[in-house]
């Protein structure tokens, strides 16, 4: 909707242009009200569902608290990480712990908290290893990391050794109860209760996200992922930049990691496979690398299609085996297909067709002197824009991990 | 102007709404019958009726069928639903024909709590039959007792699934426990072999665990070296390396079939001749043997490759041809298997399945979920199965079967060394079993009445 | 001391075949710049492949060729139909490419072959050698797998070193452009980079596969230690990855031994921290100007 606006200085600015560059120079306020519109959605979805489509609602927020968290790490900050799952693992470990018992008392929120500094300070160690390693180096290391850690968690006995640790999820509050039932008429489902924590989890998460990526800091991450010289010599700390986002990243894998013990119920080594490090990279890629829009979406078709293609497998007559073969087949057919065919991942395809139709609809209407503007006009999504002239950023430095999507420098 | 990684937000919240109803919409439809369920027991008879109607039962189990598990594990799932099929097309049970819904877990217990809660929530299954492995298990085993769901015969010898029958009151172990499994080989050893030095050759979870405290019951002084390997990793030259330099004549193994093998092949690299003891799960003659004997150069022809190694037994196995059971479940696997031939996994599976009819016939016309658990506390004990030894079945008990014999591989089949003896975790006596349970023939027609 | 030269033997075989895992990824690493995470299930397929020959009662040998020779057509129409669309686009999304290749090869190996455990019968014997009455931990296959890992390096240094292919194919990857203005076919010279590789990619999965058990994932655990290997050696020179191989084959072998296997991972983590600490580019990388 806003795009159309992309200089309010163009002449006859109408009210609703006025209206829509007052949406974008206000970041937090756009990401409040998303975050409203959001939390109102998730109640009234909730509320529709079944337990057995929470559970996977909640499945899909955990995936996406964590994936949001790398989307800034190499989405923006352009630092690959194969082993997040690891440090989902610390986030887990730590709220299993905390509630090993029925009787704990300890409010939700400060559990939660707990699990992200945990995770935090791990995040710093790693970051600070990580901040002098680049490319398939950062790639080796994070990987080894993703197979190390689920080992310390089987090796002491204290952590529930190979078995994991068995925790128990507190009493839905009595206010949340009576909030419950006077929306729905009925009491909450423990699966209902724990999918609403996961998702309000995930709108405050992706709140503090997006409005670092908009902040001074975030600009930082993409200045010192674009060009690292230039980033120095404009009196960028390479090392601090490249560590605070490992942090920030790690914050919210931690925040994943205590959904997930409060979804699954037990924490042992072998929820956090290296497969799950994996699915959480390609999550941030497919969805289109550095969008956190498409970090959700993608999460949500991650943990429906296997379900979709079994259904279909079964429907097809297929043994269960077969079915299941099948199911993990396409998925890596759709890996494979959408970084051939959509290499920009969902929401730079999405990105794309949008900026297509809105330079045909902007030909129309303006001279084409102005037409050069439209291409500009994709400027509030600069870390997908497809059109963007700088694509050197990608040739410049062929050795560097992950040279990310193109930015567009001097736009802000 | 701003940049901001949202792109163009507006669309976001709409996007979100989406994808939430979206996930919502599949709910709707399947909802077929809306009875049962909530275990409140709105039916009219007493008790949860969920997944069973006149004519059908609906059960369903977690298994890897992919993965680095599959191997061996997927077919026990298919030897089951042989077994399944073949009741079914004789009219079921009662009436009610048994529907098998089979998910893959691919042995990874996030996926496990996953795919029980599509059975529990979405296809509102009766009860889990034969869930399997003890990690994946484990994350689902108190949400099934939460929710009243009967959590019938695991596929793992852990001891959780039996011994504490006040904090999970529907679940019920099946095979023997490694833990009674180790005291049956720990005692067998500690009188027959007093001047042996053991070796422990580990998987390294509770599998070999529970093992080791039941050997060391009675090897605690015998014991010379204890070697663990991690499951996926096939290089344990180092670990057989170390046990034949602690000396080590003979070396329990509480491992899995491949690593049968992969012990066996590292033994001939090393020169490293100790007598080998394998637990159940790891010997399964005709699959180690099949396997190794394509490595057999030089061997004397017809001798099997296992042949005097030692193992225990707790239900028929493919190569004893003159068992009724190993009959029966050759006429299943023809009536009703897939591809190939007779497994020791389908057997495992055909043996469960067999179990479970048993306790639905047992639970009589008007089948609840109380009702399968009551039945199985009550006349559990008493099933006259394919297992040697008798169930534990209790009200204070839900431990599998109790007790196996010692045999000696020789071909592909074995010799039994031993009578079946029985016992229970913790410092129970070994006895030998004296409820003729291993004379029992299968029922008429191969299907419990 | 018996122990102690087992464990050492094992370490070395163990060694070997990372290293012939890391030579693969050095390869295409140095002709692409792209990890290729999906190189192990492409050599479980050519594995197969072999495997289903040598049970129909071909020769092993020709089994063994054959093998290898598919991992060549397989390494060359890979790159020419899937991955030449991502060369030059961001890294990651040749990263994401080969790890949904990774799950296409592996569930379709699955697919294909089953599930069920299979063996590879051994290259040569499978039994120890015998020093006067004690047996050594080393078999003949064993050294058949050391001279096969050292005839590959050999002959990988001598291509890049010594022929004028090779100097094209390092022109092709070092830059691109000013390759192809000296006439340097850069298309034909990364096809071959990647059909190369993939043929090293093959004999490791047929080292690692004969006289053992073979099931579709059966090179889980090389991925990931093949991969460490690699990055200790430098990811650019292929005597690194032989170094790193041996290195991390010792390593693991005593840990396994005198330790416990559970360290396994631990201690992996350890060494390649170490190394990356100390050299940030690996092992044997020369000087590594940031190129800006």
């Amino acid at each position: 909707m806003s795009e159309t606006t992309t200089a309010p200085s163009a002449g006859g600015a109408t009210r609703g242009q006025q209206l829509s560059s007052l949406w974008q120079g206000y970041p937090l306020i756009r990401h409040l009200v998303t975050a409203a519109i959001g939390l109102a959605v998730v109640i009234v979805v909730l509320t529709a569902v079944d337990d057995f489509q929470a559970t996977k609602l909640t499945e899909m927020a955990y995936i996406a608290i964590a994936a949001g968290g790398l989307t800034l790490l190499t989405g923006l900050n352009g630092q690959i990480s194969l082993g997040h799952g690891a440090l989902m693992a610390f986030g887990a470990y730590t709220t299993a712990l905390l509630y090993d018992d029925r009787e704990v008392g300890t409010p939700l929120v400060v559990v939660v908290l707990v699990s992200v500094l945990v995770t935090v300070l791990v995040g710093i160690l790693i970051g600070i290893a990580a901040a002098r390693l680049h490319g398939p180096y950062l790639a080796g290391a994070t990987l080894t990391l993703a197979i190390a850690v689920p080992e310390i968690g089987k090796y002491f006995d204290q952590l529930g050794g190979d078995q994991g640790l068995r925790l128990f999820v507190p009493e839905i509050p009595q206010w949340a109860t009576d909030i419950a039932y006077y929306l729905t008429g009925s009491d909450p489902s423990r699966s209902k209760y724990v999918a609403f924590l996961a998702w309000v989890t995930l709108i405050v998460v992706f709140i503090l996200l997006a409005n670092l990526a908009s902040s001074r800091i975030g600009r930082r991450w993409a200045a010192v992922r674009d060009d690292e010289v230039a980033a120095e010599l404009a009196g960028i700390d390479l090392t601090r930049a490249r560590v605070s986002a490992f942090v920030v990243s790690a914050a919210a894998a931690g925040a994943a990691g205590a959904m997930f013990a409060l979804a699954q119920r037990t924490v042992g080594p072998l929820g956090f496979s290296l497969n799950l490090s994996l699915t959480l990279l390609a999550i941030v890629v497919l969805g289109g690398l550095g969008s956190l829009t498409g970090a959700i979406l993608l999460s949500g078709v991650l943990v429906f299609l296997p379900q979709i293609v079994m259904d279909l497998g079964s429907g097809a007559d297929l043994d269960a085996t077969r079915a299941s073969q099948m199911a993990t087949l396409t998925f890596g057919l759709v890996m494979v297909l959408v970084i051939l065919l959509a290499p920009r991942g969902l929401m730079g395809g999405v990105r794309a067709l949008g900026l297509r139709l809105r330079s045909a609809r902007a030909g129309r209407r303006t001279p084409p002197a102005s037409g050069g503007s439209s291409s500009s006009g994709a400027a509030p999504s600069p870390t997908t824009d497809p059109a963007s002239p700088s694509s050197t950023a990608e040739t410049a430095e062929p050795d560097d991990g992950s040279t990310p999507i193109t930015t567009k420098k001097g736009t802000s | 102007m701003k940049r901001h990684i949202w792109g163009s937000t507006a669309p976001v919240a709409g996007i979100l709404a989406a994808t939430l109803v979206l996930a919502g919409c599949g709910s709707g439809g399947r909802d077929d019958g809306d009875g049962g369920g909530d275990g409140s027991g709105d039916g009219e008879v007493a008790g949860d009726t969920t997944g069973v109607t006149d004519d059908s039962i609906t059960i369903g189990g977690h298994y890897p069928l992919t993965g680095v598990a599959a191997p061996g594990y997927s077919e026990i799932p298919v030897g089951a639903q042989a077994y399944y099929d073949f009741v079914n097309d004789a009219g079921g049970v009662n009436g009610r024909t048994i529907d098998f819904i089979v998910k893959d877990d691919g042995y990874d217990p996030s996926k496990t709590t996953a795919v029980t809660d599509d059975l529990v929530l979405r296809d509102e299954i009766f009860a889990m039959v034969g869930g399997l492995g003890t990690p994946t298990h484990r994350t689902v085993v108190d949400d099934l007792n939460a929710e009243g769901v009967p959590d019938l015969f695991v596929s793992s010898g852990s001891l959780q699934w039996g011994d504490d029958v006040e904090n999970r009151p529907t679940t019920f172990g099946w095979q023997p426990d490694y833990e009674i499994e180790g005291k049956i080989i720990g005692q067998y050893i500690a009188d027959e072999m007093p001047d042996a030095k053991v070796g422990l050759f580990l998987q390294d979870d509770d599998f070999g665990e529970d093992g080791e405290k039941g050997v060391r019951q009675f090897l605690d002084k015998q014991i010379v070296s204890v070697q663990k390997y991690t499951s996926g990793n096939t290089e344990i030259g180092p670990q057989i390396a170390a046990l034949q330099a602690d000396g080590a004549d003979l070396v329990i193994g509480f491992n899995t079939p491949a690593y049968t093998a992969l012990t066996q092949l590292n033994g001939l690299g090393l020169g490293y001749t100790p007598q080998w003891f394998y637990s159940n799960v790891g010997s399964d003659p005709s699959l180690v043997g099949g396997l190794l004997a394509n490595f057999s150069e030089g061997s004397v022809d017809g001798a099997g490759a296992l042949d005097g190694v030692l193992t225990t037994e707790y239900i028929p196995t493919n190569a004893e041809t003159d068992s009724e059971w190993t009959q029966l479940w050759n006429e299943v696997w023809k009536a009703n298997g897939g591809d190939g031939p007779l497994t020791n996994f389908h057997i495992y599976g055909m043996s469960q399945a067999y179990t479970f009819v048993q306790a639905l016939v047992a639970a009589g016309e008007d089948l609840t979920r109380e009702g399968i658990i009551a039945a199985l506390e009550e006349q559990g004990g008493d099933f006259a199965g394919p297992n040697l030894a008798p169930y534990r079945y209790s009200a204070d008990s839900h431990l599998g079967v109790s007790g196996m014999r010692i045999a000696e591989i020789k071909g592909v089949a074995s010799t039994p060394l031993t009578p079946v003896l029985v016992t229970d975790i913790g410092d129970a006596e070994i006895t030998e079993d004296t409820s003729d349970q291993a004379d029992d023939g299968p029922a008429e027609g191969g299907i419990p009445q | 001391m018996l122990q102690f030269t087992n464990t050492a033997l094992a370490g070395l075989v163990l060694g070997m075949i990372f290293a012939a895992f890391a030579l693969a990824l050095v390869l295409i690493w140095r002709s692409t710049r792209i990890l290729n995470f999906a190189q192990a299930p492409m050599a479980v397929l050519t594995t197969y492949i072999a495997l289903v020959m040598i049970e129909d009662g071909r020769p092993y040998w020709l089994a063994f060729v054959v093998a290898l020779l598919a991992g060549l057509v397989l390494g060359a129409v890979l790159e020419r139909v899937v991955i030449r669309p991502v060369e030059g686009k961001p890294d990651i999304n040749a990263v994401i490419l080969t790890l949904g290749l990774f799950i296409v090869f592996k569930s379709g190996a699955e697919v294909i072959f089953g599930t069920k455990l299979r063996t590879y019968p051994p290259t040569f014997g499978i039994r120890g050698i015998e020093i006067g009455d004690t047996t050594i931990g080393i078999t003949t296959s064993d050294f058949f797998t050391i001279g096969a890992v050292i005839a590959t390096l050999v002959l990988l240094v001598a291509l890049f070193r010594f022929t004028d292919l090779g100097l094209k194919m390092r022109a092709a990857a070092n830059n691109q452009e000013v390759a192809g203005l000296l006439g340097v076919k850069v298309g034909a010279m990364l096809t071959l980079g990647w059909a190369l590789a993939a043929v090293v990619g093959s004999l490791s999965g047929l080292l690692i596969a004969a006289g053992g058990l073979v099931q579709p994932s059966y090179m889980d655990s090389i991925v990931v230690f093949g991969f460490i290997a690699a990055v200790i050696g430098g990811l650019e020179s292929p005597a690194g990855a032989v170094v790193g191989g041996l290195l991390l084959g010792f390593s693991l072998s005593f840990v396994s031994g005198y330790l416990s296997a559970q360290l396994v991972a631990l201690v992996a983590l350890g060494i390649l921290m170490t190394v990356l600490t100390l050299r940030p580019g690996g092992l044997f990388t020369a000087t590594q100007g940031r190129r800006v």
